[in-house]
């Protein structure tokens, strides 16, 4: 078995979006469109201030409930490495998927399908990372399999400080952000 | 007075041993690139190229499907990019399908700024601009057509006119941006620092950030290294007014009043002097006139400069200790756009010599010695000689200006002093938002008989010109090779990805046709140019077979450090690292750094700042819908607290008003808490006014059109810029 | 002080996600009403002798009405389908844990049941009907023969019924995402303004219906149409109060309902508290008060009771008023639900 997921190192995270604009053309994201996008929090008064920067997409949750709420199967956990996926050719664009996923991960294609990040699948089964993660200058993005412990993400994970965001939704998602 | 111009690099012939060992590195994750040009995997091709959306000029492969233009990612053999680009190179797709591009050539039919045009044919064009630049040359003399161009693509057009004969040519580059570094690094080192800067920020401890806003600035490689430092634990120093995304990085952030650098570097000086924390042994080694210069720092001390600059006395000795505690891989970084207050080139200077008491000039971690691969020019007539000297600096009025100055041709072509300016030829420089007070240079252009403006947008000075001539986007062209300096050294080539999509030439092509109808061909002697490539390459060993297959071409690496061997020596009057330069004194300039406040505002007033986004390159990327779609209008950064005096918030659209009554497009305020209360910011290249642009036109504010006053650097003859001051008006019913 | 800031704008869910609009209330709307109308003509059936013949407004037009407008609630649906030539997928699988799943399926079951509900009073309630289509007189005739069927019509009606009014609430309440709906209240919440919607739409068709001269003029004309199509015999007005009775007990549930279902967010994290926030004093208030809670419910409680008490005549303004309040619900909610956010106090 296998369990995907992104550690992102937020201290190196410039904030650049070379990871939006990739994501856009190897996946052929729509004009007006993104599937991951860049968040900021600061924090404190000026000048001490403290910012956070971080990658955002959807974070292939463990319980994800916009797979639970989808009433075709459109979207639905892949067999490799929990990847939340949506088959285009079964989604009907009720969009509940998209009202159920707290990160507003989602978003319905001009083509009518609710589409969003896939992790990469389609490079990641060809052995390459995902476009965001390969095309990151800062090289803050790491992908990898979390039931291999020796994995880069694992020991990231293992030796730093990191959270996931919203924790209290109850998704554990699988986007990690180190601090 | 030594000149200045000439330059010693090391420079290695191309040996063929280099490409050799280079050529098993193809990583096996690339394999399919690395068959070579146009290797087809899965109905996609791969063409390595170079990336042009911005001067630092990656490694780049761009990848076709389906005869589409698909994705560009960074070439791994590159040592700029090194495999990654950064946002602006991977939405490089975008300025190929920008549907806002020029498509034909155009002439003008009505007034000069009415934007009506009729297209016309390359040969028309080509033909009306020969006979009207055979007139100037006639009726004027050659040296009244000046030429702007920004960037490499400007090569050949750079070649016709000074087979024209005209001296008279600039870049916004150097009086509107790195100028007074350039300047101020050679008054002291006796060099440049170069682009790409030779900071060797990969092995820095210390980083000092002056403004330079890494990280929004997206100058590649210094990005990947700065946040290698960063993730190595580095310790980073910013002085922004502004906290920059590089200062949420910082282990201390400086939050400068603007304008007031010299007072901080001023103090860091005396605190290093005085505590004896500087490398005296390279100093007593490589300087000169240290102890006059040493002398001249007694008054700078912490407290002073926090009367100044605002920043507390014991942050400022802490961060000095800190980065006396990691010389010599301490790297005050010299930034690069640096006209800011006009007078620049002494505060670049004070950087220089900050970097000096550290010992950090041909050291790891602070400045390495860059060296390119040697590749001879192609064989071609020397240029005649102008009859009448450059005039954009008459009398050598700023004295260590060493290239040209933007601004200088477009007072010459005002006043018509000291002989008049009647044609312009502009290439990829929007000089309508790239030079101060917008105003002045529309003057200038209703002056002239003649604009030609080669670009591949409806750009705002495309809107004034008499003739425009579509050129294609990199990804459609070859340009001239790049045998950059750099820490490696390596040959890149450009070369075509995909078909123009419509009537678009390359800047080559243009100008070996209008060489042609100018009677000028013997100076273009070769029949197309991969001719000319292969022969500029086979001089260097390689073929251009070999640079289509594998974009770059990588020499062996030459000693960066003095102690590795790399040369020490200095071009200044007197070989050494001058403290105390008496080409300054001889000039009639303070030999040693002083400081002298900025001037403040009308009351209640805002200094306006400005920068960049890392998604964006200047005016030029604002049309590109990829880049846009992360990107489509600027917000002016407001305090927080001075928002809510003003009664503003966070996505309330203004107006700002400058001193002089200049009025932006209505913009959103970002209330923020990073950044001063004493000033605003924009990021540039927002605010387009040309119609034809018509993703970007009139989305946010321009900070160009709100520079009406600059300030001239009396060295070298820059535009300091951040010496306007502007008010925000609410917008009704926004 | 906390600046928190994402740099995105994907249509439909930034700034603030408006996915849904007029469609999905409308849906939800006339599902509950729909689910009330079977709710209460399962009650009726399963009460009544076989062959009373008093039961017209409850068992058959109002299963008639159902069917038409859960056609037209089916209709919205679909209008906001993004995939509209797939909705055929709902029916080639069942997915246990999607509401829309179950609400799926359900609504095919409603169909059947309301049919067989309203067919057994049919012959009686539109002679005409029966006349030109005699079939419907036998079918009729085999279900009030069997007097196990009529129960289990009933009851299967009643249990559709209340799981299509708690559906509605549902499909909303399990978008934990969306802190407003994330309340086990909503289900009852939507069942019971559907079981008053219901009511007051029966109690409405009773009012128009009533014999010249007691009904109220100006719905003459509107009533001469429906009239002279049915050749019905006088609708069992003795049920009017009853309904009149019974909604006014919906409302009070409801409005006890919505209160808990306030008091919930209001009692809970920030995030529920700022959804809270956006229907009691944020920019859902006016609307809120004024048309879900006084001219949706508080009015029409008052009127109604007035009417019971026979101090003034029964009108068609309860109803319009409760139909009206039971539409503005389902707009507010699926409105201020999608304004509702986690994010925007958690970062
Ligand atoms: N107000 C203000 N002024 C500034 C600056 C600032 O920050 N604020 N920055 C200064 C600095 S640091 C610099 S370096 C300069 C930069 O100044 P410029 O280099 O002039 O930059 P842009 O204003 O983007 O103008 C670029 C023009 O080139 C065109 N172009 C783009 N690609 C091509 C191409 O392939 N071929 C041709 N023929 N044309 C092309 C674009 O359409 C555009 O019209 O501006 C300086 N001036
Ligand atoms: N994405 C992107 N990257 C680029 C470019 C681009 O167009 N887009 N252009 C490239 C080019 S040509 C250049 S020249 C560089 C320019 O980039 P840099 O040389 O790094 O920076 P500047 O434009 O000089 O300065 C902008 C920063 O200086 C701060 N600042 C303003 N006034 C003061 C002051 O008085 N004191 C101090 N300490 N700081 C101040 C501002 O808040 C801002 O953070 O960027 C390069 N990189
Ligand atoms: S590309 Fe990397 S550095 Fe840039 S925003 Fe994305 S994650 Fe951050
Ligand atoms: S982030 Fe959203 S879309 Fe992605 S798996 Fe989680 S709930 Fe689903
Ligand atoms: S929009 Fe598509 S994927 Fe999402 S829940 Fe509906 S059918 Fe499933
Ligand atoms: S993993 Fe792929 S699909 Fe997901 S954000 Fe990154 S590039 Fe886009
Ligand atoms: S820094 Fe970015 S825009 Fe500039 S050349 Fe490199 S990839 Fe292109
Ligand atoms: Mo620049």
């Amino acid at each position: 078995m296998s369990r995907y997921a992104m550690v992102i190192d937020t201290r190196r995270c410039v904030g650049c979006m070379d990871c939006v604009v990739a994501c856009k053309t190897e996946n052929d994201v729509p004009e007006g469109y993104c599937r991951d996008w860049i968040a900021e929090t600061v924090h404190g008064e000026f000048p001490t201030l403290q910012m956070e920067i971080r990658s955002e997409r959807c974070n292939h949750c463990a319980e994800p409930p916009c797979v639970d709420c989808c009433p075709t199967g459109a979207s639905h956990v892949h067999e490799r490495g929990g990847v939340v996926l949506v088959t285009r050719d079964k989604c009907i664009g009720c969009k509940a998927c998209l009202a159920a996923c707290p990160y507003d991960a989602r978003f319905i294609h001009p083509e009518g399908y609710a589409d969003k990040c896939t992790f990469c699948i389609h490079r990641v089964e060809q052995g390459l990372a995902p476009a965001c993660v390969s095309v990151c200058p800062t090289h803050c993005m790491h992908f990898g399999d979390l039931d291999d412990p020796q994995s880069e993400v694992s020991r990231l994970l293992a030796s730093r400080a990191n959270h996931t965001l919203l924790p209290e939704a109850g998704t554990r998602p699988h986007v990690f952000y180190l601090t | 007075m030594p000149d200045l111009s000439r330059r010693r690099f090391l420079r290695i012939s191309a040996a063929s041993v280099l490409a050799a060992g280079l050529a098993g590195r193809a990583t096996s994750a690339f394999a399919g690139w690395s068959e070579g040009s146009a290797a087809a995997k899965g109905g996609v091709r791969t063409v390595p190229t170079f990336c042009d959306i911005c001067f630092w000029k990656c490694g780049a492969i761009a990848h076709v499907r389906d005869g589409k233009l698909w994705k560009i990612e960074g070439n791994p053999e590159d040592p700029l990019s090194r495999g990654r680009l950064c946002p602006r190179g991977t939405g490089g797709v975008g300025a190929h399908s920008d549907p806002d591009r020029l498509r034909t050539p155009l002439i003008r039919v009505s007034e000069r700024g009415q934007d009506k045009w009729k297209s016309v044919t390359w040969e028309e064009a080509l033909e009306y601009l020969a006979s009207r630049m055979a007139k100037i040359k006639a009726d004027y003399g050659p040296e009244s057509m000046a030429l702007f161009s920004h960037g490499i693509g400007g090569t050949f057009l750079r070649h016709l006119m000074k087979a024209y004969g005209t001296p008279n040519i600039a870049a916004p580059s150097f009086a509107q941006c790195r100028g007074p570094r350039d300047v101020g690094f050679r008054l002291t080192f006796g060099d440049d620092i170069g682009s790409p800067e030779r900071t060797d920020i990969a092995n820095t401890e210390c980083l000092v950030l002056i403004g330079s806003h890494l990280g929004e600035n997206m100058h590649n490689t210094q990005v990947q290294e700065f946040a290698e430092a960063v993730g190595r634990g580095a310790t980073i120093i910013v002085a922004d007014p502004r906290f920059s995304v590089a200062a949420s990085k910082a282990k201390h952030y400086l939050p400068i009043k603007p304008g007031t650098d010299l007072a901080l570097l001023l103090a860091w000086m005396q605190v290093i002097v005085t505590e004896k924390l500087y490398d005296a042994d390279y100093v007593a080694k490589y300087g000169f006139g240290f102890d006059a210069f040493a002398a001249s720092l007694t008054g700078y001390t912490p407290e002073w400069a926090f009367t100044e600059t605002g920043i507390d006395p014991e942050t400022i000795r802490t961060t000095a200790r800190e980065m006396a505690k990691h010389r010599p891989a301490t790297l005050v970084h010299p930034g690069r756009h640096t006209n800011w207050y006009g007078d620049d080139t002494q505060r670049s200077r004070a950087v220089a010599l900050l970097n000096a008491l550290l010992g950090s000039w041909g050291r790891k971690g602070g400045f390495y010695q860059p060296s390119s691969m040697d590749v001879p020019a192609y064989p071609c007539p020397d240029y005649p000689k102008p009859a009448r000297p450059k005039l954009d600096n008459p009398g050598k009025r700023y004295p260590f200006a060493h290239e040209g100055l933007t601004t200088g041709i477009r007072e010459a072509t005002i006043t018509g002093k000291p002989y008049p300016i009647k044609g312009w030829m502009v290439y990829a420089t929007n000089l309508i938002s790239a030079l101060p007070n917008e105003a002045e240079t529309i003057r200038a252009i209703q002056a002239l008989d003649l604009l030609v403006v080669v670009d591949v947008a409806p750009s705002e000075i495309a809107g004034w010109a008499d003739v425009v001539l579509p050129e294609s986007v990199y990804l459609e062209r070859y340009d001239e090779l790049n045998p950059e300096l750099f820490r490696d050294p390596f040959i890149a080539l450009r070369q075509p990805v995909v078909d123009a999509p419509d009537d678009q030439k390359p800047n080559w092509w243009i100008a070996k046709r209008l060489a042609e109808k100018l009677g000028l061909d013997t100076y273009f002697p070769w029949s197309n140019i991969e001719s000319y490539l292969d022969t500029r390459l086979k001089g260097a060993g390689y073929s251009l077979a070999e640079l289509k297959r594998r974009g770059i071409v990588r020499g062996p690496r030459q000693p960066l450090y003095f102690e590795d061997g790399a040369s020490a020596e200095f071009e200044t009057p007197s070989r050494k690292i001058e403290f105390y330069s008496t080409q300054l004194e001889k000039a009639g300039f303070d030999p040693v750094p002083r400081y002298t406040p900025p001037e403040g505002g009308p009351a209640g007033s805002f200094r306006l700042l400005f920068g960049r986004a890392p998604m964006h390159t200047f005016g030029r990327t604002q049309t590109n819908r990829l880049l846009s779609d992360l990107m489509d209008e600027n917000a002016v950064w407001l305090n927080a607290t001075a928002a809510l005096r003003l009664g503003l918030k966070t996505g309330d659209y203004v107006r700002l008003k400058n001193q002089d009554g200049a009025v932006s497009e209505r913009v959103q305020v970002k209330a923020t808490q990073r950044i001063r209360p004493d000033c605003v910011y924009l990021v540039h290249g927002f605010g387009h006014t040309a119609k034809g642009l018509r993703r970007a036109y009139r989305k946010g504010a321009s900070d160009s059109g709100l520079i009406t006053r600059y300030k001239t650097d009396p060295l070298m003859g820059g535009t300091g810029m951040n010496v306007n001051f502007v008010t925000l008006e609410p917008v009704e019913g926004a | 002080m906390i600046e928190s800031t994402i740099h995105r704008h994907n249509a439909g869910i930034d700034p603030a996600m408006h996915l849904w609009g007029w469609e999905i209330p409308t849906y939800l709307f006339l599902g509950g009403l729909v689910a009330g109308l079977m709710i209460i003509a399962g009650v009726r059936l399963v009460a009544m002798r076989p062959r009373e013949r008093q039961a017209l407004v409850c068992c058959t037009i109002g299963p008639l009405v159902g069917l038409a407008l859960l056609s037209l609630g089916m209709l919205a649906l679909f209008l906001d389908l993004e995939h509209k030539s797939h909705v055929w997928r709902l029916y080639l699988t069942f997915r246990p844990t999607s509401p829309m799943s179950w609400g799926s399926w359900i609504l095919l079951l409603v169909y059947p049941a309301l049919a067989a509900n309203a067919i057994a009073h049919l012959p009686e309630a539109i002679p005409a009907l029966a006349k030109r289509i005699p079939v419907l007189v036998t079918w009729s005739d085999f279900i009030l023969g069997r007097s196990r069927l009529v129960l289990a019509i009933g009851f299967v009606n009643i249990v559709l019924g209340i799981s299509l009014g708690i559906y509605t609430g549902i499909l909303l309440s399990t978008m934990g995402a969306r802190p407003l709906w994330s309340s086990a209240v909503l289900g009852p919440l939507f069942l019971f303004s559907g079981l008053s919607t219901a009511a007051a739409l029966l109690h409405g068709i009773l009012v128009l219906t009533q014999p010249a001269g007691e009904r109220p003029g100006f719905a003459d004309f509107l009533l001469s149409a429906l009239a002279r199509l049915s050749e019905s015999r006088p609708l069992d007005h003795k049920v009017a109060p009853t309904l009149a009775a019974a909604d006014n007990s919906f409302l009070t549930i409801e409005l006890a309902l919505l209160g808990l279902l306030l008091v919930g967010h209001l009692t809970s994290t920030q995030v529920h508290r700022q959804a809270a926030a956006l229907l009691l004093t944020g920019p859902y208030a006016a609307v809120f008060w004024v048309f879900v809670v006084g001219l949706g419910i508080l009015v029409p409680l008052t009127l109604q009771t007035l009417e019971l008490g026979h101090r003034i005549r029964h009108t068609l303004a309860p109803a319009l008023l409760v139909l009206g309040g039971g539409f503005a619900l389902r707009v507010i909610l699926v409105a201020a639900g999608q304004a509702s956010h986690w994010a925007s106090a958690a970062n």
